[in-house]
């Protein structure tokens, strides 16, 4: 990956004079060996940061084997548990003072264990000496259910109840009433998010439309409030059919159930329409195993989170960054590279050209959380509360605009990556050659026409590359964002299919703060580890795919306009 | 000048002829294309062309000649008002083109530009497609009707000479093109606005031999359209090409006079010295 070429001061060349070790470092060798290292210690970090976290995140979905052991907790009878390891780890002798007698001395193993069962046990993990472990099994039969709140459920499947009916526990049909489950949710969702969202917005739109009356000061006998009157309650007509649908899909939800028994002993009684997933890991074979991994990882890229951020998939997070950034680049580009051609093409040099270019530099070293908080005064409540009194009256004191949204978050890291923007345009117009403007002025084009035609093409990969650079930046943002736009859970995506489609004004969900409030903001921490790395590596993709369609777009660009000949 | 300030866009796409009835045989005395009277031109504070008069015949090709920073290509430069370009240049006196001073206030540079066209030292085509090159001033003009174009391009290759070798590629990219390709091309490009004059400065320094052979026939064969004025720091290219000479020294015109009288029997000794190689 180093290679050095040129050795010419190698040993051999400086053993003439002084000694042979003083003349190695007087030769090229030692200054060589220096970079060479210093890049080997960039790839050597670089490569471990990715490495852990590519370990760490592909490893999350993969159907870990569950151990059944008898466990003496100290002080205590005799228990049998189930779990997944969840992290091995060797605890220091000084640290481990609890530690089993049979592993005191060296560095005894340490295990964290995912037992379930949260509503029985009070706790989803547990950490076990390896060596308190006694006569640890791994049961074909021990089911792991998913379910949709109280996290995972271990244990054996004891008997189904269908329809009010008892049947033995079955397999095949335990899979098919889970098929089912998942198709009433799925419809269950439909009703309440499409036409329990578009029922909400008519009223809300009518709400507003009855303040903006008496805004207007319309007199009380006017047919207006009759009229929208009336359409409330037709509204609310529908309203009341919808919650009916609901209540009927709720009780089909809730028809069957399933018999579990604990590896404890316990019995647990579970409504089937709860669980997500069953499945039994330590009887899967290799292609199964990779089957159900390639659909975590679909589940975890394509699914909404699910229980405070500790489970489900991370796409409103994912699709939030990618609008942002796709937001801010639209705003950002033109912006950067009209300042940059106004500052390269037209304004005189002088002092104040070189004082604006030291300021814009200086931009890009601003900490990026005193760009949130300028863009919470500037743009949420300046300008979005100025959007407000001038067309949303009728909505106040609730702010539409007003408050941190998606336009605003993409505006403040346009302002954040603005310098960037302008600094590579800058350069790459400076790389024009000179030749080709006189070429195009002498046939008759004015200075506009020649920027437009000649110049400007030939700037776009420049341009392309300022705005890698922007995006890379502003992807991997999330202090400023904190403050313009990014929640924890936003209720709904800023596209969807109600009019205008793109809801600029909606909060949204961001990656990189998403990573924070999972490992760091999470009342599971255990838990959500794993998911914390799962969502760091998806960020870091998402760069790369980005940073990876601007090169390529600039290297068919490139193709095009390539430098005139030398 | 700008004699038909008004051409319509289809006179535009071809280029306009001069009428055969004005053309001066050779050897006959030709009225002025270009007249300077008193110019002066400053680099700041510079002089850098002092008090040139000089009458430049039409449908000939005047060299100008001299030593390295003379002002040659400064004074070609002013034909078209190219040294705009550069800050803080001053100039005094008048240049006329046809009649008609191209620093007066209602004159277009555009336009003026138009019809002075320009050829440099190094081949410059736009990193377009050999046709695009050519059409590139057309399109400018908002000319579109892509059968003009067409015929347009194939006018102005051929009359630069280059008709045959790329007629097969005329959308691959200019670049690819050899150095005296490329400059025929700058050329044809010239040529496709239809212009009056064509400056030329330097335009063979950077070619090899037979290319600049195909530019000097070239020039020869333009020069029954064209007023063509052409920068060369090579004697016996101005002495192979052009009808009249210019010598320029330290930004004065030193003498001007045909071709044939200048290089055989010079009237100034400076002239001799610098054609016989006794300096610069």
């Amino acid at each position: 990956m180093v290679a050095h070429e040129s050795r010419q001061g190698g040993p051999g060349a400086a053993a003439g004079t002084g000694g042979r070790r003083l003349g190695w470092f007087r030769g090229d060798d030692p200054f060589i060996w220096l970079c060479a290292g210093a890049v080997a210690f960039c790839l050597l970090m670089v490569s471990g940061l990715m490495g852990l976290i590519l370990v760490r995140g592909m490893t999350y979905f993969w159907p870990a084997p569950v151990v059944e052991f008898e466990y003496t907790a100290p002080g205590a009878s005799s228990v049998t548990l189930a779990g997944e390891i969840a992290h091995r780890q060797l605890v220091l002798p000084e640290q481990a003072l609890d530690a089993p007698p049979a592993a005191t001395g060296t560095h005894p193993e340490r295990l964290l264990l995912k037992t379930g069962n949260r509503r029985i046990y009070g706790q989803d993990f547990r950490r076990i000496y390896s060596a308190d472990l006694q006569n640890a099994r791994y049961p074909e039969e021990l089911t792991v259910f998913q379910r949709t709140e109280w996290g995972n459920l271990y244990g054996y499947l004891e008997a189904l109840e269908v329809a009010g009916v008892r049947r033995s526990p079955d397999d095949a049909l335990l899979q098919d009433l889970i098929a089912r489950g998942a198709d009433l949710r799925r419809q269950l969702r439909r009703l309440e998010r499409g036409e329990g969202g578009r029922i909400n917005g008519a009223l809300e739109k009518l709400r507003l439309e009855e303040r903006r009356l008496e805004l207007d000061e319309a007199p009380a006998d006017d047919a207006r409030y009759v009229r929208l009157a009336e359409q409330r309650r037709t509204q609310q007509e529908r309203y009341k059919n919808l919650e009916g649908r609901v209540g009927a899909l709720r009780q089909q939800l809730e028809r069957d159930r399933v018999w579990v028994r604990l590896a404890s002993g316990e019995r647990v009684e579970q409504t089937l329409g709860d669980i997500l997933l069953a499945y039994r890991p330590n009887a899967m074979s290799l292609p199964q195993k990779l089957g159900f991994y390639l659909r975590g990882v679909l589940k975890f890229l394509g699914g909404e989170p699910r229980e405070a951020n500790t489970e489900g998939g991370i796409f409103p997070a994912l699709f939030g960054t990618f609008i942002m950034v796709l937001g801010m680049s639209v705003l950002v580009t033109p912006f950067g590279v009209i300042a940059a051609i106004y500052l390269h093409e037209n304004a005189r040099q002088g002092l104040l050209t070189r004082l604006v270019r030291i300021s814009v530099n200086n931009l890009a070293g601003v900490p990026s959380v005193v760009y949130g908080v300028f863009g919470l005064g500037f743009f949420v409540y300046f300008l979005g509360g100025s959007l407000d009194r001038l067309f949303y009256p009728e909505a106040l004191p609730a702010p539409t605009f007003g408050t941190p949204g998606l336009i605003w978050a993409s505006l403040t890291l346009g302002l954040l990556t603005v310098p960037v923007v302008i600094v590579a345009t800058e350069e790459g117009l400076s790389r024009v050659p000179h030749s080709l403007r006189e070429g195009s002025l002498a046939l008759g084009a004015t200075r506009s026409e020649t920027l437009w035609r000649t110049v400007l093409p030939l700037t776009i990969p420049a341009m392309l590359t300022g705005l890698i650079l922007a995006v890379a930046r502003a992807a991997g943002e999330v202090a400023p964002l904190m403050l313009v736009g990014v929640v924890k859970l936003a209720p709904s995506l800023p596209v969807d299919g109600v009019f205008p489609y793109l809801h600029l004004e909606r909060k949204f969900m961001h990656l990189g703060f998403h990573i924070y409030d999972v490992g760091f903001q999470s009342p599971n921490v255990e838990a959500t580890q794993p998911l914390v790395y799962a969502t760091t590596l998806v960020l870091v993709l998402l760069i790369v795919v980005l940073n990876l369609s601007a090169i390529y777009l600039r290297h068919r660009m490139r193709e095009g306009y390539r430098d005139p000949g030398t | 000048m700008t004699p038909e300030p008004e051409q319509n866009a289809a006179a535009h796409a071809h280029v306009a002829l001069p009428d055969p009835g004005s053309a001066p045989r050779d050897g006959a005395p030709s009225r002025p294309c270009i007249e300077t009277h008193g110019f002066h031109l400053y680099y700041g504070a510079k002089p850098a062309l002092k008090n040139i008069d000089l009458s430049i015949p039409e449908r000939r090709v005047t060299a100008i000649i001299g030593p390295s920073g003379c002002g040659k290509s400064t004074l070609l430069r002013s034909f078209n008002r190219m040294n705009e370009l550069i800050d803080n240049v001053r100039c005094e006196g008048r240049i006329l083109i046809h009649g008609a001073d191209i620093h007066a206030p209602e004159q277009d540079v555009a336009s003026l530009r138009r019809h002075v066209g320009m050829v440099f030292q190094k081949p410059n085509p736009f990193p377009k497609s050999i046709y695009e090159n050519v059409v590139y001033g057309l399109r400018i003009q908002g000319i579109r009707g892509r059968r003009h174009l067409d015929d347009a391009v194939e006018h102005a290759l051929r009359r630069a000479a280059l008709w045959e070798e790329v007629r097969g590629r005329l959308h691959e990219n200019a670049l690819s093109l050899s150095g005296g390709q490329q400059q025929r091309l700058v050329i044809a490009r010239a040529i496709a606005v239809a212009p009056r004059v064509l400056l030329l400065d330097e335009p063979a320094s950077a070619l090899d031999p037979i290319s600049t052979l195909k530019i000097e026939e070239l020039i020869f064969e333009l020069k029954s359209d064209y007023t063509i004025v052409i920068v060369t720091h090579n004697m016996q290219q101005a002495a192979r090409v052009s009808d009249h000479t210019a010598y320029l020294y330290m930004g004065e015109l030193i003498e001007f006079n045909e071709t044939s009288r200048l290089f055989t029997q010079p009237r100034e000794k400076m002239t001799e010295d610098y054609i016989t190689g006794r300096y610069g």
